[in-house]
């Protein structure tokens, strides 16, 4: 089996005197159409390794160690105008919160078209109609119609299917998830992981889900790892970490999530 | 006696189109009726736009409902004068959601607790300031922590100031609307664990209003379920959970990730017209109702 993402002791720290690294020695690896979860707490560095596999980092952000292979190049070095063509094209991401990663006063037709053709997938004129084949991909209905609104028009389950066809417009190999459906309700969230599922069957592409929902984790992925301050502390086959997790931390997380609870009113520090 | 009982509670807002189109009323909560005893913990769950929060905000008056009775210890509160009803809140008081937004970032966390306490005249400076270390012991928060500032602390830290706050005036039913949803989950269980550790020690009662049908059925001993509105389904909780009724409970309860990969997955997704949106709340089963 070859890696389509192989990530080798990431280490990624923000400049400030005597801070701690954020990300340190991170690795794991994702073969082609296979689903990672990404589990961990807010703080424990999920996010950050995301935003630093697309290079998207913002200082005083840095990452100080490690690679980054994918499709065999190293990621972090290489050259910017090379990196944008991997953006969007080769690695998507899908954000959490839509409202905030649509453009407001952009036609959503326009915004699926502006991924198509920012990396010369199709011309302006084919890109509208494959604007129209996407939202039907992502099932929203009459597409042809809301190719014209904008997003501030759309519920949000389909502002986020909305932005899936953004994601997916120039069918990427992989997919990056950052906390897809936390902002949704239940209902809506079980039908848009339904979504990426049939999606990732139809087109082979490998995901990596970032959660702090085991529930989610458990529907979605072939495999997890457990973040904590900065450290993969567990990984392993979904069911194996779910039926015998061997790491403290990782079984904390599991009794924590309701239904499954098991916790005692502690002091906090 | 229930402690607390809404009949009828209705809330509708007016939404104007600009000048020539007639307003549209939205119904955000419709005819909502249901009784909380004493020392019970009340769970109200539905999706966001069901009018859970408006609910809980209108049984406070934080929002002036447009119709129905509140009782509080069989006193109908939506007939209480502004004074009277500032009176009433001393026993009932409401946890945010977002302990970020909710507290004075610019007050120190002990005079954030004390403040009821001041706008009510209740005691002497050191008595309050007492009270307030009492209330912080209650809560799990060092006591030494009084004379800092909300953004030092953590968020499930944070929810426990918001908590001691609402308790500061003695009260006795506390709705927590959605006040531990911004959580992490290990947090969130410890936030559970001291709310329902609280209930115990102080005989409280609660309205625990939340999106997360997780969490409720593991807390409360009944629950009702709101859907645009409306109350479509109440009973005890494993009633409820064992036998869902309404389409829009079974849709939700399907939508629930679980944590085994190899369960059965049966996803029911909702027919808006598989059910009448008027139909009123029958019996199904002892102490369990639903709108069908």
């Amino acid at each position: 089996m070859t890696a389509l993402l192989d990530v080798q002791h990431l280490a990624v720290t923000f400049d400030a005197p005597g801070a701690a690294p954020v990300v340190n020695d991170v690795s794991f690896m994702i073969a082609p159409g296979e689903t990672l979860g990404l589990v961990g707490e807010s703080g424990s560095g999920k996010s950050v390794t995301a935003f630093s596999i697309l290079r998207l980092l913002q200082p005083p952000g840095r990452v100080v160690g490690g690679r980054i292979i994918f499709e065999g190049r190293d990621l972090l070095t290489l050259p910017e105008r090379d990196m944008r063509a991997v953006r969007g094209a080769r690695i998507s991401l899908i954000f959490q919160e839509p409202m905030t990663a649509l453009n407001p006063v952009m036609r959503v037709g326009d915004q699926i078209a502006e991924a198509l053709t920012a990396h010369g997938m199709a011309t302006r004129r084919d890109a509208r109609a494959r604007a129209v084949e996407l939202l039907d991909a992502v099932r929203i209905a009459d597409p042809s119609r809301r190719v014209r609104d904008y997003p501030h028009q759309l519920s949000g389950g389909m502002r986020q299917r909305v932005m899936i066809a953004i994601a997916l417009a120039c069918r990427p190999p992989l997919v990056i998830a950052d906390e897809p459906t936390t902002a949704l309700d239940v209902t809506i969230q079980a039908q848009m992981l339904e979504l990426i599922r049939q999606l990732q069957a139809e087109l082979g592409l490998a995901l990596l889900l970032i959660t702090h929902d085991f529930g989610v984790v458990a529907e979605m992925a072939d495999r997890v790892a457990v973040m904590r301050a900065g450290r993969i502390v567990e990984d392993g086959p979904v069911r194996q970490i779910l039926r015998e997790a061997s790491h403290e931390y990782t079984r904390q997380l599991l009794a924590a999530v309701p239904g499954m609870r098991a916790a005692s009113a502690g002091r906090t520090r | 006696m229930p402690l607390l009982e809404v009949r009828g509670l209705t809330k509708h807002f007016v939404r104007r189109h600009g000048f020539f189109r007639p307003p549209s009323i939205v119904k955000a909560v419709d005819d909502v009726s249901f009784s909380i005893d004493e020392g019970e913990m009340f769970g109200l769950v539905g999706e966001s736009g069901s009018g859970k929060s408006t609910t809980g905000r209108c049984i406070l008056r934080l929002i002036e409902p447009s119709g129905g009775e509140v009782y509080f210890r069989s006193e109908n509160v939506l007939s209480f004068s502004r004074a009277r009803m500032r009176l009433a809140r001393r026993d009932m008081q409401i946890v945010f959601q977002d302990p970020y937004s909710s507290l004075n970032p610019r007050m120190r966390v002990g005079s954030i607790v004390e403040e009821p306490l001041v706008i009510h005249g209740i005691g002497s400076a050191a008595q309050r300031r007492a009270r307030v270390v009492e209330l912080f012991g209650l809560v799990g928060l060092e006591p030494g922590y009084v004379r800092r500032y909300p953004h030092e602390f953590s968020g499930g830290q944070r929810q426990r100031i918001g908590i001691a706050r609402a308790l500061a005036l003695n009260p006795a039913l506390i709705i927590a609307d959605e006040a531990v949803s911004a959580l992490d989950v290990s947090i969130q269980a410890q936030i559970v664990a001291l709310l329902i550790d609280l209930r115990a020690r102080l005989k409280l009662t609660f309205l625990f209003i939340a999106h997360d049908l997780r969490l409720v059925e593991n807390i409360c001993s009944r629950v009702a379920v709101m859907y645009l509105g409306r109350i479509v389904e109440m009973g005890e909780t494993r009633a409820l959970f064992a036998q869902p009724t309404h389409p829009y409970t079974r849709a939700l309860l399907s939508a629930i990730p679980v944590l085994d990969p190899d369960a059965p997955r049966q996803r029911i997704t909702l027919d808006p017209s598989s059910f009448d949106r008027d139909a009123p709340l029958k019996a199904v089963g002892d102490n369990h109702w639903a709108a069908i």
